[in-house]
């Protein structure tokens, strides 16, 4: 256990987190996502996961530094958590363009991505209408995902609680929808379906293709 | 015969400033009555339907085959199970036999304070936060979701919602405040007291 006395030179200091800016106004996502929700969620939600994650990861090198194994322990509940909130929300938000920007625009039919959606769904709609099922059926908070199977590279939907990441579970998301209370409940109150029947009129199908392809490689 | 919401022992308004009307529209009007609805739905025409909701939660934990009925049924008794949790001018510090007990498990009515918020702020994701009894003794127990601590045998006293629903309006992402909050202002020590006597039965 030599080696944590020295964690400033082994370990560096660990990176502060920043919360990414939108590449939209936040009432840009009209009328599918209103100003008011969309501000509330980058900037207090996940702006909070962004806080929380600093703090302890503050606390972890401190923990580090003193060989502090039980703090150690402690705080991988809770690094957890708010890493997997931090890097949830930075995807969602790439995966969401104004209509205006092309949002719901779908890729060409002879994509590599549409082909495979086709291959296993059968088509993009039948694709969608098992999303929303699956993802709609979450209990309480949680994220539905479409990625791509780190192994096969083929096309997998996951659907995970709270801030876990599909990344543990072996598969690279291309396109996420969060299904926390917090990102529908002021345009669309308890009726979850409704805000899965219109969120993808805001998808942005370039972002999702560009990252199919990227984990292609 | 089918299950019921329960009537709010308070006017909407009753909570505010603290729970704003607006919020208790929607929680109760809404998302609790959304759990009513959904439970007669899915108990019609089995045994559940004639059963109490106490006995529905209980009979229903545990089997993947009736998840849905227990999520609607637990979340139907745990709101009902909130509401008189509050009450107009609540909260301050415990009172009767549960500070009693207590004061036997928590340094002080403090480090329960604490303890309690903790509790509150450590359930990552929807849930509830219950103040329980068992055996003499008191504890607090965080359940994920409509998870009940009925199904493992603890005396439900008094329980939080940690569910967003239950806070968004008027915290937002501020969950610690509305669970001090809960303490300082709402909290209905004697519904606690009550139930240390009648176990809940809903």
């Amino acid at each position: 256990m030599q080696i944590f006395k020295n964690s400033k030179f082994f370990f560096g200091t660990l990176k502060a987190h920043t919360l990414p800016a939108l590449k939209y106004g936040y009432s840009d996502l009209e009328p599918v996502l209103s100003a008011t929700l969309l501000e509330f969620h980058h900037s207090k939600h996940h702006q909070a996961y962004i806080n929380n994650l600093n703090a302890a990861q503050e606390q972890l090198e401190d923990a580090l530094a003193k060989n502090d194994v039980q703090k150690i322990a402690t705080l991988q509940g809770t690094i957890k958590f708010n890493l997997g909130g931090h890097l949830n929300h930075s995807l969602f938000w790439e995966n969401l363009t104004p209509i205006k920007n092309g949002g719901g625009q779908l890729p060409d039919a002879n994509s590599a991505l549409v082909q495979e959606i086709n291959k296993n769904w059968g088509s993009v709609d039948n694709f969608k209408t098992f999303f929303n099922t699956r993802t709609a059926a979450i209990q309480g908070s949680g994220w539905g995902f479409l990625g791509v199977d780190q192994q096969s590279k083929k096309l997998r939907y996951l659907e995970l609680p709270n801030q876990e990441i599909p990344q543990n579970h072996g598969l690279t998301p291309i396109l996420t929808i969060d299904v926390w209370e917090h990102a529908y409940w002021w345009d669309y109150k308890n009726v979850r379906p409704n805000f899965l029947a219109n969120v993808w009129k805001i998808v942005n199908w370039k972002d999702v293709e560009a990252r199919y392809n990227q984990a292609q490689k | 015969m089918s299950f019921v919401l329960d009537p709010l022992p308070y006017a909407q308004d009753a909570l505010a400033p603290h729970i704003s009307a607006n919020t208790i529209s929607f929680h109760y009007g809404k998302h609790h009555a959304g759990y009513v609805n959904k439970l007669n739905e899915l108990t019609k025409g089995t045994p559940y339907e004639t059963q109490s909701l106490t006995d529905v939660v209980k009979n229903t934990y545990g089997n993947p085959a009736t998840v849905a009925i227990f999520n609607n049924a637990a979340q139907n008794w745990n709101h009902t199970f909130y509401w008189r949790s509050m009450k107009q001018q609540g909260g301050g510090p415990a009172t009767g036999q549960v500070k009693d007990l207590i004061l036997q498990s928590f340094d002080s009515l403090d480090s329960f304070s604490k303890a309690f918020t903790d509790a509150a702020l450590g359930q990552f994701g929807s849930g509830w936060t219950w103040l329980v009894e068992k055996d003499g003794k008191v504890s607090i127990v965080k359940t994920s979701n409509a998870d009940n601590p009925i199904t493992q045998g603890y005396n439900p006293l008094i329980t939080l919602d940690v569910w967003e629903h239950a806070y968004y309006l008027d915290f937002q992402n501020r969950r610690v405040d509305y669970a001090n909050l809960f303490l300082t202002n709402l909290v209905n020590w004697d519904f606690a007291n009550q139930n240390l006597v009648n176990k809940a039965h809903l």
